[in-house]
């Protein structure tokens, strides 16, 4: 479903990503984890088509349709989802307001029909509800005023509301207490599908004790140098990456 | 004013001088009143069709609340200018918006005087300027002697979305009171690159992320005239 091929890419003239290559299947959930500085936020902002994010070489597509030749926006309405590490705050925008024009600009662009504002809400209450967020604060500028945690809920709302086809969470775990932790790897949990794919990326193993992946990839350098099952989260979690960044 | 300004007046220094020159001398409007006690409201706007100079003495007497809004935008040159004394206990609300591109000037020019005790004001506005438009607020605020407990408070915000627009902020302070409350902030910014790569990221293209974001940040100065919010939307929509 996605598939990476020899990703190199560079900010600011640095090479971050030095040949990473990855694919996850559908149904699948992987975790990229990694040291800081191993090129896992801009992973997820290359992935998301983010401007000073340069690609120099390799290939990313999404089942089948080249996300790179595709702006931000339009990655975004081929079934691509980035969870933000830090939300941003936009005051004068209400959350209804900038989530409904997302989907709607979404399905326009994928030649569907628009949600009406009746079905919008219906839409978006459950989701508001099953991540522990009420409506009133989705009436209030995006995340202006949100906590940390609420932040986090705000994006899984989002999430489940867009519906992409493939997931990037970057550090989708940090700065959350153990029952925002508990809402969102619930909510990953349950938007798990045999037609989507979910990319985690993670510094800790926190979250993989809620979410367990088919898949965990250790990140060193811009490239992936170890693979394997869960179990390998815990002996990261345990060893560390000082064997990997020796290597 | 009877003579042509020139950029040596302060308050005609930003001005598209040609224009004034075309539209000079001006005719005089008859002066505003708010008579004691009452309430009103007066919105102005300048669409940009042709230069025009919009300025007005008005007078709130005591106890007397004036909300005002107004509205500059278009291609050519605007002007609006607002003298207002206040009376004890007056309260004076503006609400601007200034809407620019293409080589247009607009500018709201206002003195406030703080006539006597315990009078208000408030004055919120907003510029959005685009190519090598120009916005000015020149906004003076005058407290007379023994005019204790006014409170005045001047908001200006611009933002530029180019960096061939020019924003003119001149909050000014004139105070002979000892006991008074005047505030005011300006700033002058671009649109939040973090806020559009966020609103990309969830499908929203360029274009409708600028109208978003250019529609809030208006949004405070036309809270209370729908009327001309509506026309500033339209415009931002139409025109950026």
């Amino acid at each position: 479903m996605l598939q990476i091929t020899d990703l190199h890419a560079t900010v600011d003239g640095k090479a971050i990503l030095n040949g990473l290559t990855l694919t996850v299947g559908a149904g699948e959930v992987h975790a990229i984890m990694g040291p800081n500085g191993a090129g896992k936020s801009t992973l997820s902002y290359v992935l998301a088509g983010r401007a000073g994010y340069d690609v120099t070489g390799g290939t990313v597509m999404l089942n089948g349709v080249d996300l790179l030749a595709l702006d931000a926006h339009e990655r975004a309405a081929a079934g691509l989802f980035l969870g933000l590490q830090y939300p941003v705050e936009i005051p004068g925008v209400s959350n209804l307001t900038f989530l409904r024009t997302a989907l709607n600009a979404q399905r326009r662009a994928r030649g569907e029909a628009e949600a009406s504002g009746a079905e919008f809400m219906k839409l978006v209450k459950v989701q508001a509800e099953g991540f522990g967020l009420s409506m009133d604060m989705l009436k209030r500028p995006v995340n202006v005023g949100f906590s940390g945690g609420e932040k986090k809920r705000n994006e899984m709302v989002q999430l489940a509301v867009l519906a992409p086809r493939v997931a990037v969470l970057d550090e989708t775990d940090s700065g959350l207490d153990i029952d925002a932790l508990r809402v969102v790897a619930d909510g990953i949990n349950r938007l798990r599908s045999p037609t989507t794919a979910t990319l985690l990326i993670t510094h800790y193993q926190r979250l993989l004790d809620y979410v367990v992946p088919d898949r965990v990839h250790v990140l060193v350098a811009g490239r992936i140098v170890r693979s394997g099952g869960p179990e390998l989260a815990a002996a990261l979690e345990r060893d560390g990456y000082a064997l990997d960044q020796a290597a | 004013m009877t003579a042509l300004p020139t950029r040596k007046d302060e308050a005609w220094r930003y001005s598209d001088h040609a224009a004034v020159a075309g539209l000079w001398p001006l005719t005089a409007t008859a002066p505003l009143v708010v008579a004691a006690g009452t309430t009103a409201r007066r919105t102005i706007v300048l669409d940009g069709a042709t230069p025009a100079i919009d300025a007005h003495d008005i007078t709130v007497e005591a106890g007397a609340t004036l909300t005002m809004a107004v509205l500059a935008m278009g291609g050519s040159f605007g002007r609006v200018a607002l003298d207002v004394t206040l009376g004890q206990g007056a309260h004076f609300e503006l609400g601007g918006v200034i809407l620019g591109r293409g080589e247009a000037t607009n500018e709201i020019v206002t003195t406030v005087n703080h006539a006597a005790p315990n009078a208000t004001s408030r004055q919120v506005i907003r510029s959005v300027l685009d190519e090598r438009a120009t916005g000015s607020y020149l906004g003076k605020v005058a407290v007379a002697r023994g005019a204790q407990k006014s409170d005045a408070v001047q908001s200006v915000k611009a933002l530029l979305l180019s960096r061939s627009a020019t924003a003119n902020a001149k909050p000014e302070l004139e105070i002979f009171a000892d006991d008074v409350k005047c505030a005011h902030g300006a700033t002058v910014g671009e649109l939040n690159k973090d806020a559009l790569f966020y609103m990309a990221s969830r499908g929203i293209g360029a274009e409708e992320a600028r109208a978003l974001l250019t529609e809030a940040f208006i949004a405070d100065a036309l809270a209370g005239a729908p009327e001309l919010a509506e026309r500033a939307i339209a415009w931002l929509r139409r025109e950026l």
